[in-house]
């Protein structure tokens, strides 16, 4: 079953043609990775689906990206309801100068999700639990979020991400800051998380997207060239360019 | 032409950078020497505290002391919020076109604007054309619209430097344009603006051209009562009592100078402890 099914869509930053002709349909409760050179449009399609990119001037779009059945790119969307549903956790880690504990229940708190004490300290704790952060830091979650380390700050910016209920996540990269044992931890969670959300990842690592995606799309100078469940990506690409790609010819 | 060796240009360059630099620093401690000179020994709590007498020349300036920090009180807090809120507008909600380019533009410009201009302006629109007379509001309003562009331009630097990441993560988590700039920005932002607050404080204290024709008088009987009172201050009180009043004891003079130059550098120099500070706790 599809969860995101993207038609025809295009994105212009001003003139630049930074996505063409894009359609491909992102399976529920699977990762899915996007693979591609540098500059090729991973992240721009990425931040297409949680509409991200409306906060880039200049950057215009045509064609649908459905959630659910529902373009989100229609006039009467809500894009904070939008946001709430479909999360982001970026290159960097970027968790807020503050404490770990409002790091977390920021998103509840500011949009009013919950505001009754124990409710939110109940999603804190299982947010962080879902990114098995808990157990390390439930006698620090005072202390500010900028003491961590890497790994730590990104799997708390999922669990903040976690705290506002989405059902799909998106990851720009997420491991490309953090050291091997970190990444491969990062992905042993990002294998748990699949069973309950949709996740879409960007990485530039192709034994990533070969260890731990269903889906992999390729990408090239702004067009979807394959898309295909990721063992016959890596092992049998219908497309030459994909093949020149994932055996490290160019890229 | 002739040629110096190396050595010795790089020398002779020094010396002149040198003497450019002493240059400026001089006539700043001969000036502030003066007047601790010859105005430290009228300091005492009496001058501080009490009206003048004998047409200014004994006792004290406390509604000029008071005058000042009325007016730069009411003046700074019109300006704060307006300006804060301009510059988040420019900052956070305008998109880059020909419009706001021009309107940028011109506030950075209107922050050369002589102080004079803004005194004229003020008489014919606060005084006279509003009638509020002079008083204290028409002075503080017209010291606020002065200081309106510094204030956009050291708020929009200060929300510049908070990281475009922090936005972003607060707005892919579903929360709101507004909600981000109060939760995430705007704490973030707080340090640059309140330090560059502080300095503008500083400034206005001992701007004399913009109040002259709007609040300040040469002498009122009584500390000011309320907003619309004309008033005494300080700037003016020093133009007054050096130049006006014949037979004036130079110790009032430079007293009154002193105390000026006290409160301003005081409270610049609150705004270095403060930068000082939100530096060291600075988190990201
Ligand atoms: N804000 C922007 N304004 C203009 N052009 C942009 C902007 N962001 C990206 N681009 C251009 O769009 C194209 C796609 O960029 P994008 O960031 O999506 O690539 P990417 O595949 O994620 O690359 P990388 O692997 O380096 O992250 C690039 O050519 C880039 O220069
Ligand atoms: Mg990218």
């Amino acid at each position: 079953m599809s969860k995101i099914s993207v038609k025809n869509f295009n994105l212009y930053y001003t003139n630049f043609h930074a996505l063409k002709n894009i359609n491909i349909n992102i399976k529920e409760k699977r990762i899915t990775a996007m693979i591609g050179p540098s500059g090729c449009g991973k992240s721009t399609l990425l931040r297409s689906i949680n509409r991200i990119n409306d906060t880039i001037e200049g950057a215009h779009t045509s064609g649908e990206i459905n959630i659910s059945g529902k373009n989100i790119y229609d006039t009467e969307m809500d894009v904070d309801v939008l946001r709430r549903n479909v999360g982001m956790v970026f290159q960097r880690p970027n968790p807020f100068p503050i404490s770990i504990y409002e790091n977390v229940a920021f998103g509840l708190k500011v949009n009013r999700i919950a505001s009754n004490k124990s409710v939110i300290d109940e999603t804190v704790e299982k947010s962080l639990k879902a990114v098995l952060l808990w157990d390390d830091i439930k006698d620090k979650l005072r202390k500010s979020a900028l003491d961590l380390t890497l790994e730590r700050q990104q799997r708390l910016c999922i669990a903040r991400v976690i705290a506002v209920a989405p059902y799909i996540i998106l990851l720009d990269e997420p491991c490309s800051s953090l050291d091997p044992v970190a990444t491969r931890r990062i992905e042993e969670l990002m294998i748990q998380l699949k069973d309950e959300y949709t996740i879409v990842m960007v990485t530039h690592n192709m034994q990533q997207a070969a260890r731990i995606s269903y889906d992999t799309a390729f990408m090239l100078l702004g067009e979807l060239i394959e898309f295909e469940k990721t063992e016959k990506i890596f092992t049998n690409p219908s497309r030459k360019e994909t093949e020149d790609y994932v055996t490290g010819r160019f890229g | 032409m002739i040629k110096l060796s190396p050595k010795l240009s790089q020398k002779l360059s020094y010396s002149i950078l040198f003497l450019a630099t002493i240059l400026a620093i001089v006539p700043v401690v001969v000036i502030i020497f003066t007047i601790i000179k010859n105005g430290a020994s009228a300091i005492t709590w009496d001058f501080l505290t009490s009206m003048p007498k004998d047409g200014m020349r004994t006792g004290g300036i406390l509604p000029a002391v008071l005058g000042t920090f009325s007016i730069v009180t009411c003046a700074i807090s019109i300006t704060l919020p307006i300006g804060v809120f301009a510059a988040i507008y420019l900052n956070e909600y305008t998109r880059n076109n020909l419009l706001t380019r021009i309107i940028k533009l011109a506030i950075v410009n209107l922050a050369g604007v002589p102080s004079v201009v803004y005194g004229l302006f003020g008489l014919g629109i606060f005084v006279m054309f509003l009638k509020l007379g002079v008083s204290v509001i028409a002075g503080a309003l017209t010291l606020s619209i002065m200081e309106l562009p510094v204030i956009i331009t050291t708020a929009r630097g200060a929300l510049n430097s908070v990281p475009y990441s922090f936005r972003e993560a607060s707005l892919s988590l579903g929360v709101s344009r507004w909600q981000t700039i109060r939760h995430i920005v705007l704490p973030n932002a707080l340090p640059g603006i309140l330090t560059g607050t502080i300095l503008s404080i500083a400034r206005i204290s001992g701007e004399t051209a913009p109040i002259l024709f709007t609040a300040s008088v040469f002498y009122v009987p009584h500390l000011p009562h309320s907003i619309f009172d004309q008033v005494m201050t300080l700037p003016y009180h020093l133009y007054i009592v050096s130049t006006q009043i014949p037979n004036m004891p130079k110790k009032i003079i430079f007293g009154t100078a002193l105390v000026l130059l006290i409160m301003v550098l005081t409270i610049s120099f609150m705004a270095i402890i403060a930068r000082i500070y939100f530096r060291k706790h600075r988190k990201w």
